[in-house]
């Protein structure tokens, strides 16, 4: 058994992108929440999921709080900048055009 | 944002940690919820989380400027590296200084003087014209200043063209004041519009002021204004004496104008400085430059003017008068004669530095080899290659940068000192470090780093992780690889250094027949000195002679004067001038430039004062005066040349010494002289100079055969030369030996400097030898241990050292021989009395090489055959 799912190259950004819509949330809920709605199918590691986190910050499309965590505890907490909310909608748009271009070449074999 | 990311670093790298731990600590109580012990949920998280530090260092890289924080790292551990070993990194920036040192100097004194464009007005389209006789080598001929009116009222094909002339070892006496003889110029009225030269103070020559019987007026370069009037504008409109005339002061050139040499402190118009009579096409004096109008308008100019001037050859057929014109753009023209030897010396500089780089590079190995495991060890440990070679790169930059640091210090002051003893180098005012030298000055740094650098950094990477690893001290043999690696710089390096010692063998033994060649006279023990006497106040040859003898007796009566005598010009000091004659007694020829010969003017006296042998007939006695006479004395190359077979004494020789043929009955033969050190013999015709033509003979050099130091007969002879006229100054004060030392300084400069460079080249690659061959017998100490013990002899290591350090030795030296002849091929047109395969410079270099290596190599191969078998095999 190799790797449990491998995310596709570049949908990473995506996911966070579309955790963060809702509200706020740090490193950890971030990794758990995409992994609670995947039905445990898409596990982020940390080793990617940090370099993205502070590499979409430097991009400016989300932006970073210390906050109080659940547990009382200082977490940094993420959250959607207006140019994260615009750069959401064009990557939710290209990744729907790309995953439906697939699902032609798939069905039409 | 990006911005704040370079200031606020450390608490970003802070709150990265924290972040890190939280998610840690979540993971940790999530583990604790599903049922694990404490300690054991730790592990699980910590084992999740994989390399915190690889992870960090991923985030980080996500940021901004983070390039600059890697390469400050490698900054930091590149310099703590280097510090770790003094005496390696003094040595390594030392060799580099030198290296970038000496060719940041030369490439600034290239750069200044062949590269850098003249500084007048559209140089490009500035070319100089000379007359060219068919019949001759040497294509160019200075032009007539009748040619030159000629050329400029017929053609049209060039923009405009001026000339000018010397009027050298003029005196000029300032009313009221210390005589000084200065070096003056003629220049026609439009040869400062054709540069593009604007006076600072008044104006430039009027066309009414360049022709015969104008009112005298004069030029001054800005070295006189500042020297002799101190800067004082208010002296232009005002009159200053020069050879008893006064001249007026009409405008001041600027500082910038030094042009065609420095020496040049006065100019007055170009005409006048001839006499009506010497305006014809055979007397050839001026220099012309000319202005095209467009870069492509030069053949077709060029063309009408030759044209024109063979016209004037039909015209004067029979007489010296050129068939053809040539040309030469002016910047090639002004920088002639230096532009071999700075491309010589900055080809040998060159290779000095890349012996630099070879032998920092060879060094830079050797710790490589040291540091073998430890690269491995960070390799394992996550570290890329390329990361690894940066890294190693960094430090060949660091030490580069050092020595560049160093070596432009060094050249500035190298720069300066060779920019004044450099005697006869064209446009050394010119030099100077502007922005082209620094960028190359930054280049070669980058260069020397990545030629240092890059060969140690890839082999020291190269290898295997795990066959490093696994390389255990006591592999025997050690890395073959690698000693072959630096046994290749190696070889490369001694070839380099023999071709460099070849070339500068070459030029310093050609400088040596220069310097020894024989005169024809004496020169020890010789002093020399020139005083003209001006024509308006000595006009006629009672006057003349007068001066003359009385001068003569005056100083040959001085205690320390063993004899004196009087010569237009000193052998050795240049050519004064030639003239085309016809043999009376010989079949009439057809016109021809064969009967050509040097004339001066020499007193009865001269021959023996100077030790010049007679061979025939006699020299000249006290009926050769005042033009009562027709004699002159030929030299033996003269003899042998035109009365071949035949006694010459009583035949007869038809020569214009001024404007006029005349016909001088031949008394005398004595030995050759040379006129113009590394010249031919030239056959040459001596006329008495107590003639007294005022024109002719007025400026004289004294020659003084001293039984003292000759230079201390200087102050009692100039102030015999008072005491007969107090306003008569003397110049060109020196003694024989200081002559032949300013005719052969360029040549002695240029080969001492390649020398140098041949010489610290010979000692970077001994330094190179000894590194390599200790590193080898470091290497084997074990394997030779094993050896001895096994009962080989000491001699035999010795040998086994020997041989080893010798290969690339001779295979180094055969490439270096042929390298040696094809430079020496190169640098063929400045060698003298040498040929490029010389024997001896060959035998000599070789030798020196060879002995150099067997000491570089001795030294490591006496301490491998001192090993000791017990200790080399307990040591491991």
């Amino acid at each position: 058994m190799g790797k449990p799912s491998d995310l596709v190259q570049g949908t990473l950004d995506l996911l966070i992108l579309k955790t963060l819509s809702l509200e706020p949330k740090h490193g950890w809920a971030i990794a758990k929440r995409i992994q609670q709605i995947s039905n445990e199918v898409l596990q982020v590691q940390q080793g990617s999921l940090y370099p993205a986190l502070h590499r979409l910050e430097q991009q400016g499309w989300i932006r970073a709080k210390w906050n109080e965590s659940e547990t009382g505890r200082q977490a940094k907490f993420y959250s959607l900048t207006a140019g994260g909310r615009s750069q959401l909608e064009k990557e939710k748009e290209s990744w729907k055009r790309l995953s439906a271009a697939i699902d032609v070449v798939i069905d039409s074999l | 944002m990006a911005m704040l990311m370079l200031f606020r670093r450390n608490s970003e790298t802070a709150r990265l940690n924290q972040e890190l731990e939280f998610h840690l600590e979540q993971q940790i109580a999530e583990n604790i919820e599903s049922g694990m012990e404490p300690e054991e949920a730790r592990l699980a998280a910590l084992r999740l989380f994989g390399n915190p530090t690889l992870l960090r260092e991923e985030a980080r890289s996500s940021w901004s400027w983070n390039w600059l924080d890697g390469l400050w790292r490698d900054l930091r551990y590149g310099a703590r590296t280097l510090l770790r070993t003094p005496a390696f990194s003094f040595i390594a920036i030392l060799v580099m200084a030198l290296g970038i040192g000496a060719t940041t100097s030369l490439f600034t004194i290239v750069r200044s003087v062949l590269l850098r464009p003249l500084p007048f007005r559209d140089p490009d389209k500035l070319v100089m014209l000379y007359e060219h006789f068919r019949q001759t080598q040497f294509p160019y001929n200075v032009v007539s200043p009748a040619d030159f009116r000629d050329w400029r009222a017929q053609t049209h094909g060039f923009e405009d063209m001026g000339a000018w002339r010397w009027w050298a070892g003029h005196i000029s006496t300032m009313q009221g004041e210390m005589p000084e003889v200065v070096t003056g110029a003629g220049g026609s009225w439009n040869l400062f519009s054709v540069l593009g030269v604007q006076p600072v103070f008044g104006r430039t020559f009027t066309p009414d002021e360049d022709r015969f019987g104008a009112n005298d007026v004069v030029m001054l370069t800005w070295s006189l204004f500042q020297s002799r009037f101190s800067g004082d504008k208010s002296i232009v409109g005002k009159q200053v004496r020069i050879d008893s005339k006064p001249y007026t002061v009409v405008g001041v050139l600027p500082a910038w104008f030094t042009y065609p040499d420095p020496e040049v402190k006065v100019w007055i118009p170009h005409t006048p400085v001839f006499t009506p009579e010497e305006f014809r096409p055979d007397n050839h004096w001026s220099y012309v430059i000319a202005r095209l109008k467009d870069k492509q308008s030069g053949t077709a100019a060029l063309k009408e003017v030759s044209a024109l001037q063979y016209q004037i050859h039909m015209q004067n057929l029979g007489k010296p008068v050129a068939e053809d014109v040539v040309m030469r753009p002016m910047i090639e023209d002004v920088v002639q004669d230096a532009k071999t030897p700075l491309i010589v010396l900055m080809a040998a500089v060159g290779c000095m530095l890349l012996i630099a780089c070879l032998n920092v590079s060879n060094l830079l190995v050797a710790r490589g080899a040291a540091r073998r495991k430890e690269v491995a060890i960070r390799g394992a440990l996550g570290g890329s290659r390329w990361k690894l070679i940066q890294e190693q790169m960094t430090e060949s930059l660091l030490i580069a940068m050092a020595g560049g640091a160093l070596g432009w210090g060094l050249s500035v002051l190298a720069t300066k000192w060779l920019a004044t003893h450099w005697s006869d180098l064209p446009r050394a005012d010119a030099i100077r470090v502007d922005g082209s030298v620094s960028a190359f000055a930054v280049a070669i740094v980058l260069l020397t780093a990545l030629l240092a650098g890059l060969v140690p950094a890839i082999s020291s990477t190269g290898k295997s992780l795990l066959g490093a690893l696994q390389d255990s001290a006591r592999s025997i043999g050690g890395s073959v690889s690698r000693a072959a690696l630096r046994k290749a710089l190696l070889t490369a390096e001694i070839a380099l250094t023999v071709v460099l010692l070849i070339s500068a063998g070459l030029l310093f033994k050609s400088f040596i027949h220069l310097r020894t060649s024989d005169l024809g006279c004496v020169t020890d023990n010789v002093l020399t000195m020139r005083y003209g006497l001006p024509v308006k106040k000595y006009d006629t040859p009672e006057k003349v002679l007068a001066f003359h003898e009385a001068l003569l007796a005056r100083v040959r009566s001085l205690p320390g004067v063993k004899a004196a005598g009087l010569i237009s010009r000193a052998p050795g000091a240049g050519h004064e001038s030639d003239s085309v004659f016809t043999i009376p007694e010989h079949p009439a020829q057809g016109p021809s430039m064969e009967l050509d010969a040097l004339t001066r003017k020499a007193d009865p006296g001269y021959f023996s004062a100077l030790g010049i042998p007679l061979l025939g007939g006699r020299v000249f006695d006290e009926q050769d005066t005042l033009g009562r006479t027709h004699h002159v004395i030929i030299s033996r190359k003269f003899a042998q040349q035109f009365f071949r077979g035949e006694d010459p004494v009583g035949k007869h020789v038809k020569i214009a010494f001024s404007n006029n043929q005349e016909v001088y009955e031949i008394i005398g033969v004595v030995g050759d002289t040379i006129s113009e050190i590394g010249q031919p013999i030239k056959a040459t015709i001596y006329r008495s100079i107590l003639n007294g033509d005022p024109l002719l003979d007025s400026v004289a050099t004294m020659v003084v055969r001293a039984a003292v130091e000759p230079l201390s007969l200087a102050m009692p002879i100039q102030k015999q030369i008072s005491a007969l006229d107090s306003e008569m100054p003397t110049y060109k004060v020196r003694t024989m030996q200081q002559i032949v030392g300013e005719a052969t300084a360029s040549q002695s400069f240029s080969a001492s400097l390649v020398l140098a460079f041949a010489l610290l080249s010979l000692m970077l690659a001994a330094v190179g030898l000894y590194g390599v061959l200790s590193y080898l017998v470091t290497q084997r100490v074990s394997e030779i241990g094993i050896r001895m013990a096994l009962g080989a002899q000491r001699s035999e290591v010795l040998r086994l050292v020997l041989v080893d350090g010798m290969r690339p030795v001779l295979i180094g030296l055969v490439i270096g021989l042929a390298g040696g002849a094809g430079a020496g091929m190169l640098i063929k047109s400045i060698l003298y009395g040498t040929r490029p395969l010389d024997p001896l410079v060959f035998a000599t270099m070789v030798v020196s090489l060879g002995l150099t290596a067997a000491i570089a190599s001795a030294i490591p191969a006496l301490r491998a055959c001192r090993i000791e078998p017990t200790q080399a095999l307990r040591a491991e």
